[in-house]
């Protein structure tokens, strides 16, 4: 563990120390203030709008986050190939897959906690309640729905040489999830068959991201979701991330990493 | 002498990327014997192997055939690696950390406890005379000092057997110089190192046992003055048994 949490703590250094991060940190920060401070079309309702904008904005900013860190990390090791000083060190390449995805996750994490701060202090301005713990199970929703993305563009990155386009196919593969995903149940109804066998398939193969998306729940103050619901849902979490990491490292494992 | 480092039949084979899918043989049935203590000089020219039989050693390629143990253990299990240090040609380190920031990460890869790793690092630092410089980022280092950074990381564990690809090259003569200093005190202290070099000199200044590889086949091995007889010097018996004929028109 002692191996894992310091390759984690190197991404967490690269993410911090790197400009990017930061513009897009400040940027988000300052359209949730802006949205904040904007009384939409004079709506007396204005408080749902301000909520959905900013809940979108945090998705979107921590998807980008979490993709475009985790989808440069084995690529950019290869290619400027500190991964060669790095595994001719007692490390297994399990581990190193392990601390990046810790890495990254915790980054996403980090970046989670602080934009969930600015909604609080936004939306709770507005509302004058502290819904706490329903906020923190969005907060904890958004993080697992992260980690089956970071796994999943982990994996992406053992076959796809270009950080770019490992980026490019996860967003597509997410966004995909997110909108159609869980309407290709419904959709396979109306088909005929074999199309609907393939379409019901895909619903059961496909890893439900759009179950992380408690933005309703949060916007029209609707209360917690079960905790019975979110503890399964961190399972169902869990068991895809355990997937993706698994055949991340199945494809590490014994790559030539010279060519 | 116990033998610490040890190839046997290792052959590997590449697989081009173009649409014929040939393959190329980079080693053929290479056999290496290191022993506890020795500084074992890996010498041949662009191609030959060096840099591949150092590659399957670390575990970055896996053989196609043979085996390689490093202490009797078989290189692809990661505990192998415990007790080597490696010190790549290029400096190949993340350069948004401090050296003193690298040393402490790889230090936590070993497993040290922290009194530890803050006492060899503060010693390693001054080995490498970086102490002034070990909070900048190493992105701001010149060449020579990214070099000395590397040699830190790679005595970071105390190892008993150091792998240097190349160290001295690009350097300029006083860091050659250095680095030759730091591989005779490591040897005094009864470690072994193995390494590639292109500077015969250096070779016969620091070895006491050279192989030389061509074309993936091992073509000599034994001691300097054993290689280099009959010769007038190591770079002259290199050149011949490499095949390489002088041209008449040379002097």
């Amino acid at each position: 563990m002692k191996k894992i949490s310091a390759l984690a703590g190197v991404v967490i250094k690269e993410l911090y120390r790197r400009k990017d991060f930061y513009v897009l940190f400040v940027l988000t920060a300052l359209l949730t203030f802006a949205a904040g401070a904007v009384n939409f079309f004079q709506d007396e309702k204005i408080i749902r709008y301000v909520k959905d904008v900013c809940l979108l904005l945090i998705w979107i900013s921590s998807l980008v986050i979490a993709i475009v860190t985790t989808a440069r990390q084995i690529p950019a090791e290869r290619e400027a190939r500190t991964i060669f000083p790095l595994l001719a060190k007692p490390v297994a390449r399990g581990q190193v897959i392990a601390g990046k995805f810790l890495g990254c996750w915790l980054a996403a994490g980090i970046a989670l906690v602080v934009f969930y701060f600015f909604f609080a202090v936004i939306a709770s301005s507005r509302e004058h309640t502290w819904p706490v713990a329903m906020y923190f199970q969005a907060a904890w929703m958004q993080w697992c729905l992260l980690a089956i993305v970071i796994a999943l563009v982990l994996l992406g990155s053992i076959y796809f040489a270009a950080p770019s386009s490992t980026s490019t196919i996860s967003f597509i593969i997410v966004a995909g999830i997110m909108l159609v995903g869980g309407h290709l149940n419904t959709i396979a109804l109306s088909q005929p068959e074999p199309m609907q066998s393939v379409l019901a398939g895909v619903y059961y193969f496909i890893p439900h991201l759009e179950w992380y998306y408690l933005s309703d729940f949060v916007v029209y103050n609707m209360g917690c979701v079960p905790w019975i619901k979110v503890f399964g849902a961190t399972l169902y979490a869990a068991a895809w991330t355990g997937i993706f990491l698994t055949l991340a490292w199945l494809g590490f494992r014994r790559k030539n990493l010279t060519t | 002498m116990s033998v610490i480092l040890q190839t046997e039949k290792l052959r590997v084979e590449y697989r081009s990327r173009d649409f014929r899918q040939t393959t190329k043989v980079a080693l053929v049935g290479l056999d290496l014997e290191v022993r506890a203590g020795e500084v074992f000089g890996f010498l041949g020219p662009n191609g030959a192997g060096k840099t591949t039989t150092m590659n399957v050693l670390l575990g970055f390629v896996p053989p196609t055939s043979g085996t390689a143990r490093l202490f009797g253990i078989d290189v692809r299990q990661p505990i192998a690696r415990q007790r080597i240090g490696y010190l790549p040609e290029l400096t190949y380190y993340y350069k948004f950390l401090t050296a003193e920031e690298l040393l402490r990460f790889y230090a936590k890869i070993f497993g040290l406890d922290c009194p530890e790793m803050d006492k060899r690092i503060a010693n390693l630092l001054k080995l490498v005379e970086l102490e002034t410089a070990a909070k900048r980022p190493i992105k701001s280092y010149s060449k020579g000092m990214q070099q000395r950074v590397g040699l830190a990381q790679a005595l970071i564990n105390n190892p008993d057997l150091l792998v240097l690809d190349e160290p001295t090259s690009g350097l300029d003569p006083l860091g050659r110089m250095k680095v030759r200093e730091i591989i005779q005190r490591l040897k005094n202290e009864g470690k072994t190192v193995f390494f590639s070099s292109h500077e015969l000199g250096e070779v016969e200044t620091v070895c006491d046992q050279v192989a030389i590889i061509h074309q993936g086949e091992l073509k000599a091995v034994g001691s300097v003055s054993q290689i280099s007889a009959g010769h007038r010097n190591l770079e002259q018996a290199f050149l011949n048994i490499v095949g390489f004929l002088p041209s008449p028109l040379l002097p």
